[in-house]
């Protein structure tokens, strides 16, 4: 026999139960006609990071509104934002928190194969076993086992004028993003200035030092790397040229000439493209590279 | 010299000086790439006992690169005064440090000692030092510069004004200098880095950026950091700037690297006195950071806070007006996290101040990093409080030519109003006759609006 007591402890157990079960199944209604996702159609909703910020200018009634857009069309710079106090507005602040994390999300991608195999490229790989060991140890995206070193003798023509590499360095995207368009361009003007180019090929977790390996393997006169810069906001396409004259293992920064900036919003791929191919006719004649080198 | 302690009954022996400051510090990525750092917790405790306990003529006589070596030792070596030096030489370095911290021990007296230091001395201080100490004693110090004004007098809180481009487009230039002004940034200096490292490009920027000066009567200075002999020649060839910039090292090779040496520097600084605009008498802007060494492959196996220290003796040697310390632009391999980029912002800053340096910061962080915006924004108010002279202004902390990101205009208005620091005196009273500042030192309604400079 259970006493009353004990009864009624089982009988209000029951009831909460009841209510409780009553309480998740109202909660459950609640959530399908309140907050219903399927309801909103994607095309309806409304992305900041779509915002062509060179076009909006935040501050009320600005003092003369037509002629600072006109020069804001000209930076990507997020200037004209306002603010909140001295703070920034929420849909300011929100847009670089999202453009800050796309540009950290394309740093640990890879190149796509497809694009590599499509330029024409093959891959060697420095010493580096994985992107976290690439970030960490710059020692060992600058050397090569010797199987990979093996692979460039085989593959590239030995003592070419010019030896163009591309390399992941810190932004796949900006090789995906370029190579297309200045690969061809590259090598369209140095035909036309009469330049023997040698085989270009792909370097994955590759960094600048990288570029001096492979013009003491190839003999080159001119060695030039495109590689992926590291990303800034929003965008992780930008990429740079480094080239050297005579490029040894070890030898000093300032001996290497930089174009940087190749990107839409910089300098465009085509145009970086002939640019390159200009200093590289100019580094042949002149004999030097980097600081050196007039131009 | 003792380089042996013990601890827990457990005895620690190291080889060198050059060891026990490598393993007395902090944890850093770049301490580790090297294979210097401490192995243990304990270890590096042990080494820091260690060092508390050598003398300044211990850290003197046994510099990191040896005199015969290396030009920057050579360069430091050459400074110190005998007099002072010979007053505090039998001085433990745990003593330094209490000394920096002492009630008793006034702003002058810590400069005075200042001249009688050697970077180890320097780092080995701060290495004992905890973040708070930091903090505290970096802020009894105040050493400020002037070229055409002065920054970093107490009460004031400066931003050099960072316009940067992607083409080096002049309009583009020109909108973010209307924006940075409009919010009260810019007092330190108006400076482009710039995309094309040529004559003339760089002459073209140094007019650009002159003639708004002069226009609209700014009471700043100006300055465009290409490579120093890029800045030299366009300077010869008449183009007006008020201050040269160099990135500068710890080591000879570095610097090499950076294709400088001591005297070229010499030659740009007598050239800035007899051809800049600005009268001086500090006329040179010098940039550093942690780890720039390392990643040149011209560390000599030193630890990237003591060579950071050696930067800083190296940039004493021309009175600087400013010096802008970027630990966090170079990467994970230096400084993995946002903690380690927080405690290298502090260290360098107090170890620049007792160096005897105008200190601005550029807490920052690159995309490649787990640093994110928070992180940034705690080292910026902690070097604020550490009496930091000037900080940089971006466009909402976004340098598109560049691709990092550092402290914002909003960022330099919020930081005055939260320690009640004006802008220098004669560019407050511009702002306040351009109706961008109260005198309050808060930003009015037309705070923030650029296109007051285009009002027809």
């Amino acid at each position: 026999m259970i006493s009353e007591k004990e009864l009624k402890v089982i009988v209000e157990q029951v009831l909460s139960e009841m209510n409780n079960k009553d309480f998740a199944e109202s909660k459950k209604d609640t959530g399908k006609s309140q907050s219903d996702v399927d309801h909103i159609d994607d095309n309806e909703l409304s992305d900041i990071t779509m915002v062509d910020m060179r076009k909006q200018l935040l501050v009320p009634n600005p003092e003369n509104r037509e002629d600072y857009l006109q020069m804001k069309a000209k930076t990507s710079a997020r200037v004209g934002v306002w603010r909140a106090g001295p703070r920034y507005k929420t849909e300011t602040l929100l847009r670089f928190r999202a453009d800050h994390a796309v540009a950290m999300d394309a740093v640990f991608t890879d190149v796509s194969e497809e694009i590599i195999a499509e330029m024409n490229l093959f891959t060697v790989k420095t010493k580096c076993k994985d992107k976290d060991e690439y970030l960490t140890r710059p020692d060992l995206g600058r050397k090569f086992d010797d199987e990979e070193v093996a692979i460039m003798k085989e593959k590239c023509k030995m003592n070419p004028q010019v030896q163009v590499i591309v390399a992941d360095g810190l932004s796949s995207t900006a090789v995906e993003a370029n190579i297309r368009d200045i690969l061809p361009v590259i090598f369209q003007g140095l035909e036309g200035y009469g330049i023997k180019a040698g085989t270009p090929f792909f370097i994955k977790y590759g960094r600048v030092p990288s570029m001096d390996v492979v013009s003491e393997v190839t003999g080159a006169d001119i060695t030039c790397l495109l590689v992926g810069e590291r990303p800034g906001l929003a965008t992780g396409e930008s990429m740079s040229a480094y080239i050297a004259y005579k490029g040894t293992v070890g030898m000093p920064e300032a001996r290497r000439t930089v174009v940087s900036n190749i990107h839409q919003g910089g300098t465009a791929a085509v145009e970086a493209g002939a640019h390159i191919a200009h200093i590289l006719k100019e580094m042949l004649d002149q004999k030097k590279s980097g600081l050196e080198l007039q131009l | 010299m003792k380089l042996k302690t013990k601890l827990f009954g457990v005895s620690y022996a190291f080889t060198s000086v050059k060891e026990v400051l490598a393993k007395a510090n902090e944890e850093k990525s770049g301490d580790i790439y090297l294979k210097i750092a401490a192995e243990t917790n304990q270890e590096r405790v042990a080494a820091k006992r260690v060092l508390s306990e050598l003398t300044l003529e211990d850290l003197r006589n046994n510099p990191v690169i040896p005199m015969e070596e290396d030009e920057v030792t050579r360069v430091i070596d050459g400074l110190v005064n005998e007099s002072i030096y010979n007053e505090i030489k039998n001085w433990t370095v745990g003593y330094l440090r209490e000394y920096v911290l002492l009630h008793s021990t006034t702003n002058e007296d810590i400069k005075r000692i200042g001249r009688g230091l050697t970077a180890e001395m320097v780092a080995g201080a701060a290495k004992l030092m905890s973040n708070m100490d930091l903090v505290y004693g970096a802020s009894k110090i105040n050493i400020w510069g002037k070229a055409n004004t002065t920054v970093g007098l107490p009460g004031t809180l400066s931003f050099r004004l960072q316009p940067n481009h992607p083409t080096d487009d002049p309009d583009g230039i020109i909108a973010t200098i209307m924006e940075g002004l409009s919010y009260g940034s810019g007092d330190a200096v108006i400076g482009v880095n710039p995309v094309e490292d040529t004559v003339g490009n760089t002459k073209n920027i140094m007019n650009c950026i002159y003639d708004f000066m002069m226009k609209w009567e700014v009471p700043t200075q100006t300055c465009v950091l290409s490579h120093i002999s890029t800045q030299m020649e366009a300077v010869r060839q008449g183009a007006p700037v008020s201050i040269f910039f160099q990135s500068v090292a710890g080591t000879e090779d570095a610097n090499k690297a950076f294709g400088i040496d001591a005297m070229l520097i010499d030659e740009a600084f007598e050239l800035i006195k007899k051809q800049g605009i600005a009268p001086g008498p500090n006329l040179m802007y010098f940039e550093t950071g942690q780890g720039s060494e390392m990643s040149l492959d011209t560390d000599h196996g030193v630890d990237e806070m003591t060579l950071e220290a050696r930067s800083y003796g190296f940039a004493k040697r021309y009175n600087p007006f400013m010096v802008n310390n970027v630990s966090g632009f170079i990467g994970p391999e230096t400084l993995y996290d946002g903690r380690q980029m927080i405690r290298a912002n502090l260290e360098d800053h107090f170890m620049g101040k007792l160096m005897g340096l105008p200190m601005g910061m550029a807490p920052c962080y690159t995309n490649h990093t787990k640093m994110d915006q928070n992180d940034q924004e705690i080292a910026t108010m902690l070097l604020a409080m550490a009496g930091s002279n000037y900080y940089m202004g971006v466009p909402v902390g976004d340098d598109i030519m560049l691709s990092y990101q550092d402290t914002s205009f909003h960022d330099d208005a919020t930081l005055r109003e939260l320690l009640n620091r004006k802008p220098t005196k004669e560019f407050f009273k511009w702002l306040m006759d351009m109706g961008i500042m109260d005198e309050s030192g808060k930003l009015t309604a037309k705070g923030g609006d650029p296109s007051i400079f285009l009002k027809r």
